[in-house]
C-alpha cells in the first residue's frame, strides 16, 4: 500500500533534477532497491503510469535494480546471500553477522530528453 | 538529445527533509517523542495507555494516533486523561513526517514532556518513513509467532528498541523465544528488549524507567 506514496516521491525527485537540467522529458528512470527494502515492482509501475501522465515522466520506463542482501559472518569472515541462508551464517551457524547490501532504496538516475540547445549561437546570459 | 543525469537519492529524502524538521520542533520545545510500530492488535493502544498509568503524572504524556480510520483509540486515551491528536491517514498504511507536522501544530508543547505517536498498525510500511521522532520503538507479541524478524527485516532493521508484548501467553502458544530473539539480533545487534505483559503488568516498570532515563537525557 505505500508504493503509492513511494512513487510520488519517486516522480517528484525525478521531476525536480528534470527542470533543474532544463529537460522536455524524462525517458528513462533507473532505481536501486535492496532485497531487504519492502517495494512491489509491479505496484509501482502501476501507480507510476496513472500519476506520471501530466508530467514531464509521462511515457518513461521505470527500471528496477534489485540489490540482492549481502552479509558478512562476524565469526567467519565469509560472506553469503539471503537466498543461501536465513539470515544465520550458512558455514558456522553464527548469528553474529554484519549485512552489507540489501537496504538501498535510491534513486540512481534519470535519462531525459533536452531540446537542441542554442547556446553555441547565442551568446550566454551573463 | 538525450542526457544521463546521476541523481543517486534517497527516494524518501522530501520526507526526511520534513522529519529533520519535526525533530527541530520538538527538541527546541523540550518534548521526547517517539514512534510506536507494530502489527495491528500487538497493543500499541494498551502500552500507551499502561505507560501513562506508570508515569503520570511525573512525565506528562500527549499521544498522536494514527489509523485508517475511526478514533476509537485517541477516545480511549482521552477517557484516560491524555492529550490525544487523531490522524486519519484516509486509507495510507503509515503515517509519515508531513501528517506528524500537521498534527504537532495541534499540540501545546508546555503542557507535555513525552509524546507518544502511534503509527498504523503495519509492519512494512511504517519502517521506511521517518518521522522525526527521537526513537522508534516497535512491539512485537507473542500470539504474531516467532518468525517475524525473518519475515519483517525491514522493520526490525530500523528500530531502536523493542518491546515483547503479551509474554503471558507464552505457555498457551508455540513461540521459540531462542529462534526469535536469533533473528532480532542478527537484524539488529545489541537491540533493548523489554518483554512485557500489557494484561498482568509484568516487565513494564523496566520499559517505563528506560522511557524516564531517555525523557531527561
Amino acid at each position: 500500500m505505500h508504493e503509492l506514496a513511494i512513487t510520488q516521491n519517486i516522480l517528484a525527485l525525478a521531476c525536480q533534477y528534470a527542470q533543474e537540467a532544463k529537460a522536455v522529458r524524462i525517458t528513462d528512470i533507473t532505481l536501486l532497491i535492496g532485497e531487504l527494502s519492502s517495494v512491489i515492482d509491479d505496484s509501482v509501475q502501476f501507480y507510476w503510469d496513472m500519476i506520471s501522465a501530466d508530467t514531464l515522466a509521462a511515457g518513461s520506463v521505470l527500471h528496477f535494480e534489485r540489490q540482492p542482501a549481502c552479509m558478512r559472518c562476524d565469526r567467519c569472515s565469509r560472506t553469503y546471500t539471503l537466498a543461501e541462508s536465513e539470515l544465520i551464517c550458512p558455514y558456522c551457524q553464527s548469528v553474529t553477522v554484519t549485512i552489507l547490501r540489501g537496504d538501498e532504496f535510491l534513486l540512481q538516475s534519470i535519462v531525459v530528453e533536452k531540446n537542441a540547445t542554442p547556446s553555441l549561437l547565442e551568446p550566454e546570459a551573463v | 538529445m538525450k542526457e544521463h543525469i546521476p541523481v543517486v537519492e534517497h527516494i524518501l529524502s522530501a520526507n526526511d527533509r520534513i522529519a529533520a524538521q519535526n525533530r527541530t520542533l520538538l527538541d527546541e520545545n523540550g518534548v521526547f517523542a517517539i514512534n510506536l510500530m507494530a502489527s495491528p492488535g500487538a497493543g500499541k493502544t494498551s502500552l500507551i495507555l499502561k505507560t501513562f498509568e506508570l508515569l503520570h503524572p511525573h512525565v506528562r504524556i500527549g499521544m498522536v494516533d494514527g489509523d485508517l480510520a475511526s478514533s476509537i483509540d485517541a477516545q480511549k486515551a482521552q477517557d484516560k486523561g491524555i492529550t490525544a491528536v487523531q490522524i486519519n491517514t484516509g486509507g495510507n498504511c503509515h503515517l509519515d513526517s508531513v501528517m506528524l507536522q500537521f498534527a504537532l501544530a495541534q499540540i501545546e508543547f508546555s503542557e507535555i514532556d513525552l509524546l507518544l505517536v502511534e503509527n498504523v498498525g503495519n509492519l512494512v510500511c511504517p519502517a521506511n518513513f521517518k518521522l522525526g521522532t527521537h526513537k522508534n520503538i516497535l512491539i512485537a507479541s507473542i500470539p504474531e509467532g516467532d518468525d517475524k524478524p525473518y519475515k519483517y527485516p525491514g522493520m526490525y532493521r530500523g528500530v531502536d528498541a523493542l518491546v515483547i508484548n503479551k509474554i503471558d501467553l507464552l505457555p498457551y502458544i508455540h513461540f521459540n523465544m531462542e529462534y526469535f530473539q536469533t533473528g532480532v539480533e542478527i537484524l539488529n545487534p545489541g537491540l533493548i528488549t523489554f518483554p512485557v505483559s500489557c494484561t498482568t503488568g509484568e516487565g513494564l516498570p523496566a520499559w517505563a524507567n528506560w522511557l524516564q532515563e531517555n525523557i531527561h537525557v
